[in-house]
């Protein structure tokens, strides 16, 4: 019999849909898988009784012929979605053991359609971190290795190389569904967070536009950026799953009232005569050769299929990076006011109440969240509020205009690279300068800023034989446009499968 | 800009994290590395500029105003540190 873990999200659908296997069947060959993974770190939280309880049931489903557009799909959620009776920390010690008594509404439609949770994903505390180094339960590796490099495999001899990171925030997503632990994952981006730790993990990430999913219990970070999307392993499967993820949700009033179209319709749709932007931007000095190289790649790919390439100017570009780095940190600071050792969570005594709170705060934060509270505490202090807050609100603006700018003119999306670079090594960067992990969100970052949709597709490998992505930007809603050019690039560049399942 | 040491202790108080004395000049430095690499953002000319509200053009939802839940007094305070007979149990703060 075929290694269940090995199949698609849809291959998966299909095969329970013909009776080739059970929706328990394929539960219990990713419980296994998951136990034998714990090197990777990827889930804080495996939860296979309750997977095995909703796999019976979706088999009872498929056995009438019933079910939904995803009964006995095994997933993965990250520890930032609120799921009812089940532990959720955003991977912060200042949670603890916090079991909500709700549902977010996008975990909550994927059980309405028949989805199995396996458990809950690492991430980066509060989703803050591009490398899922800032986790209280502490780092995810990434399953690929350097090429040559043995670290992790089991036996003796000298260790070659280091364990890489999978990228942030959703790095225990990216890694979960590159290693096979999971047919697909949930994941949210508010600088990259999706596309980032997809690129580096060879999977497809998709953020959509901002107000297509609902934020409602999804742990805040910074509200008028963050986005749900999923990871799989090929566009089809994020299609699949954005449909279930998305759609309107009377209680976040920032939820889009739109029909959610069947994505997957649009997977495998002519992109012939559709119009490419390439941001002249986005072709920074010092670029490694390699992503160069990887972007013209994209270009002739898109080309091939009947696409017009037009060279565009996205002129603020440079300037999203810092922006992002008031207004996150801001509204973070804001939205992590309520972690006070009250209502939830941990709490240290004190002299008195401020005492309490500080004490708590002091203890609960890691080091990352806490440097982005006092960013955000002090853009937003008395007299600093027009220079820091208000200007970043104001460049905004002018990013978002760029891009209304470039579509208006015609252009049906833009295509970037993910990444300045592929996975590096833990422990590797930012260290003695926040600043330097920052700089790994450059090309993401933009889309967050101006709410619009973005995906992320492996697309090559570098020098090193680990994955690279490309990242095509589309306009506002139009997530099936960039199903339809996603699968172009997949379609030219093939998959990109961990060779050796070294962990166990 | 950047920050000097009693600026970052007054800010610390402000977001009230207890910062040991001896933490403090290092996070005085990650403060300023974010600080000057934010500051590129003068060199762009806002003159006229809205600031952004909304990233998607939305009229602000509104619906009836009536009672949509309640009464769940139990579970809101279930994850509580200390609570009793369904209030959250802080330290004394009137005196």
């Amino acid at each position: 019999m075929t290694d269940l873990t090995s199949l698609t999200l849809t291959e998966a659908r299909d095969g329970l849909k013909a009776k080739t296997f059970s929706a328990t069947e394929i539960a219990t060959a990713h419980i296994a898988a998951v136990e034998k993974a714990r090197a990777l770190n990827a889930y804080v939280l495996e939860t296979p009784e309750h997977a095995l309880k909703q796999a019976a049931a979706s088999d009872a489903k498929l056995a009438k012929g019933e079910g939904g557009p995803l009964e006995g799909l095994p997933l993965g959620i990250k520890d930032l979605f609120a799921t009812q009776g089940i532990r959720t920390t955003a991977c912060s010690k200042i949670l603890g053991n916090f079991v909500p008594p709700y549902e977010s509404t996008v975990s909550g439609q994927l059980w309405r359609d028949g989805a199995v949770m396996l458990g809950k994903l690492n991430n980066d505390e509060f989703a803050m971190g591009s490398s899922n180094e800032t986790s209280a339960f502490g780092n995810v590796v990434n399953p690929w290795r350097r090429k040559g490099s043995n670290v992790g495999a089991a036996g003796t001899g000298s260790v070659e190389g280091n364990h890489l990171v999978p990228g942030g925030s959703s790095g225990g997503s990216a890694s979960a569904v590159a290693a096979g632990l999971c047919l697909a994952a949930t994941a949210t981006d508010t600088g990259g967070s999706i596309r980032q730790p997809a690129a580096f993990t060879g999977t497809v990430g998709i953020k959509p536009t901002y107000g297509r999913c609902s934020r409602w219990g999804i742990v805040a970070f910074a509200s008028s950026l963050d986005q749900a999307g999923p990871i799989g392993k090929t566009v089809r499967d994020c299609a699949v799953m954005l449909r279930s993820m998305a759609g309107h949700d009377p209680k976040d009033t920032t939820s889009a009232n739109l029909p959610v179209p069947d994505y997957e319709k649009a997977v495998g749709r002519s992109v012939k005569g559709m119009k490419i932007g390439i941001p002249r931007e986005y072709r920074l000095d010092g670029m490694s050769p390699e992503i160069e190289a990887l972007w013209q790649q994209g270009i002739a790919w898109l080309k091939a299929a009947g696409a017009e390439i037009i060279d565009i100017s996205l002129p603020h570009t440079k300037y999203a990076l810092p922006a992002y780095y008031i207004v996150a940190p801001a509204e973070a600071s804001s939205n992590l006011a309520r972690y006070d050792g009250v209502r939830y969570g941990l709490r240290h005594q004190g002299r008195d109440i401020v005492e309490m709170y500080e004490k708590t705060r002091a203890d609960g934060f890691g080091a990352e969240v806490k440097r982005r509270i006092m960013i955000g505490t002090y853009v937003l202090s008395a007299g600093y509020y027009d220079a820091y807050y208000l200007r970043a609100q104001k460049v905004r603006t002018l990013i978002k205009r760029d891009f209304d700018e470039a579509y208006a003119a015609g252009i049906d999306a833009v295509l970037t690279p993910a990444t300045p670079s592929a996975a590096f090594g833990i422990g590797e960067k930012g260290s003695a300068d926040p600043v330097e992990m920052y700089l790994n969100d450059i090309f993401t970052v933009t889309v967050n800023m101006a709410g619009l949709p973005g995906i992320a597709v492996p697309a090559g490998l570098d020098s090193q034989g680990l994955p690279l992505g490309l990242q095509l930007v589309g306009r506002p809603f139009d997530e099936e446009t960039l199903f339809s050019l996603g699968q172009v690039i997949e379609d030219a560049a093939g998959r990109f499968k961990v060779g050796e399942r070294w962990w166990g | 800009m950047s920050v000097d040491l009693a600026t970052v202790k007054r800010v610390a108080h402000l977001a009230r994290i207890a910062v040991p004395e001896a933490d403090l000049p290092k996070l005085q430095g990650e403060l300023n590395a974010i600080l000057g690499f934010v500051e590129q953002l003068n060199e762009v000319d806002v003159t006229g500029i809205e600031p952004m509200t909304s990233v998607t053009p939305m009229a602000m939802k509104q619906r009836e105003d009536v009672v949509t839940d309640g009464e769940i007094a139990d579970r809101i305070v279930a994850n509580a540190p200390a609570s009793e007979d369904n209030y959250f149990m802080v330290p004394k703060v009137i005196e």
